[in-house]
């Protein structure tokens, strides 16, 4: 991973507080627990079935039984817990998950997030992600601030079929912290050697800036 | 009184699912996906089926080879990612697959299990996937209807069963397979250990018998079960 992702990575960490129950969505998400101290108080969830996540297992170390939602292999902690799949989601849509951190094609400024389909292209289905963005008390996205091809992934309107409205709190970029407000995306952070203007030009809808200097990640 | 021995060969159980049958299969990747009872199925070979599961598996196992057999008309699941030959079928049209949020697919299913009509969410309202089903009002804010699932047959995977029925599960090869167990007119259950009535406790049963039909003892467990080296 780059550093640049890697930074984003741990800053994101730092938005899980002691005692929360979070369920870190597939791909970049998944690497925040690296982040995490061992004795760090905090539930990991996965829709397929566990609270308690612990640490991934080696294939020669692992249960077959005993998966994450992205299908790596995991394993317990003491006080985990396996449940079925209504469960599983009982709790995500009761309001007992206090975060998820989930992956993005494209959030808007109102925070209409698309992160499960992009016609004609990806059609694989939303899995859990439907729930989760929509229902978890807060939502933050991990994602590349623009696509490969440079185009901005933070825009005033999602083009992409959306996964929920309204849904995401903050973003996590390699080259900001950037928040969802009822004005739009307020910039909280910048990544250590990135300019303003860089972020500016990288961000396809206004950027407020909050007065003061802005701290760097 | 004694309850009654419902264990059958695998062959009898998957005889008796006809053509154009509503499967539901258990798992969530491998863990709890019955893989035994699948591979019976593709050698029976039963068409048109319509399969209620999770997802797709991965090329290779599980359900893809009813796919790729040909069996499969219509897909009903939550997320198909893994399984490459899936999309592809979708995307040509040679498939028909109905996208379902996770919970909501596992509470339809819940909902037909426990012999009700429809369950009602505010779920998905933003989402195309909401194109097309009921909507009301309740408490002055809009949501949708969602149907019950119920199959013909369910295909279960146990970690043990007893040979009335009674059921438990491992881990997270849990995810919908008690769900599942409770929403089918037939239901076959494979189980890594079949133990004779009383071994398992009351209280560790997940899976009560009286919604089993069939038991199927697996004499061997496949590399399909294993830990996948990706």
């Amino acid at each position: 991973m780059s550093d640049a992702r890697n930074r984003m990575v741990a800053r994101a960490a730092r938005e899980i507080a002691p005692g929360m129950v979070v369920n870190l969505g597939i791909g970049l998400p998944t690497k925040v627990v690296d982040h995490l101290s061992a004795d760090f108080p905090v539930c990991l969830h996965t829709e397929n079935g566990l609270s308690g996540i612990g640490p991934t297992l080696p294939p020669e170390a692992a249960n077959r039984n005993l998966i994450d939602a992205g299908g790596a292999y995991v394993s317990t902690v003491p006080g985990s817990a396996f449940f079925d799949s209504a469960v599983s989601f009982a709790l995500v849509r009761s309001g007992r998950l206090d975060l998820t951190m989930l992956g993005a094609f494209e959030v808007a400024e109102t925070g209409d997030l698309a992160n499960w389909k992009i016609p004609g292209k990806f059609s694989p289905g939303a899995g859990g992600g439907i729930e989760l963005a929509q229902k978890a008390r807060r939502v933050v996205v991990l994602t590349t601030h623009t696509d490969r091809a440079g185009n901005p992934k933070l825009k005033s309107a999602c083009a992409l079929p959306i996964t929920a409205r309204a849904c995401v709190n903050r973003v996590f970029t390699d080259l900001a912290v950037i928040d969802i407000t009822p004005a739009g995306f307020t910039l909280r952070e910048l990544a250590v050697g990135v300019s303003l203007a860089e972020v500016t030009e990288a961000t396809g809808a206004a950027l407020l800036l909050p007065g003061g200097e802005i701290p760097t990640f | 009184m004694r309850l009654p021995d419902k264990t059958c060969t695998i062959e009898d159980a998957i005889a008796r699912i006809p053509e154009g049958a509503t499967v539901m299969v258990g798992g969530f990747g491998v863990p709890g996906t019955p893989f035994t009872l699948i591979r019976e199925l593709v050698r029976q070979g039963q068409r048109n089926l319509t399969l209620i599961k999770n997802d797709a598996n991965e090329r290779g196992m599980g359900i893809d080879h009813l796919i790729a057999n040909g069996q499969v008309a219509r897909l009903i699941t939550t997320h198909i990612g893994l399984n490459p030959r899936a999309i592809e079928m979708l995307n040509a049209g040679h498939l028909a697959v109905e996208f379902n949020a996770q919970g909501i697919l596992a509470e339809r299913v819940r909902a037909g299990g426990a012999g009700l009509k429809a369950i009602v969410t505010d779920i998905g309202l933003a989402t195309e996937l909401a194109d097309g089903k009921p909507r009301i009002e309740i408490a002055g804010k809009p949501a949708l209807v969602e149907t019950a699932l119920r199959a013909d047959v369910a295909l279960i995977h146990a970690h043990r069963a007893d040979v009335f029925g009674n059921l438990d599960y491992v881990a997270t090869a849990r995810n919908f397979n008690p769900l599942m167990a409770m929403a089918a007119d037939m239901v076959i259950a494979e189980a890594e250990a079949v133990m004779p009535l009383g071994d398992l406790a009351a209280d560790e049963v997940h899976t009560p018998g009286p919604f089993v039909d069939h038991v199927v003892g697996l004499t061997e467990i496949s590399e399909e079960y294993a830990v996948v080296r990706r």
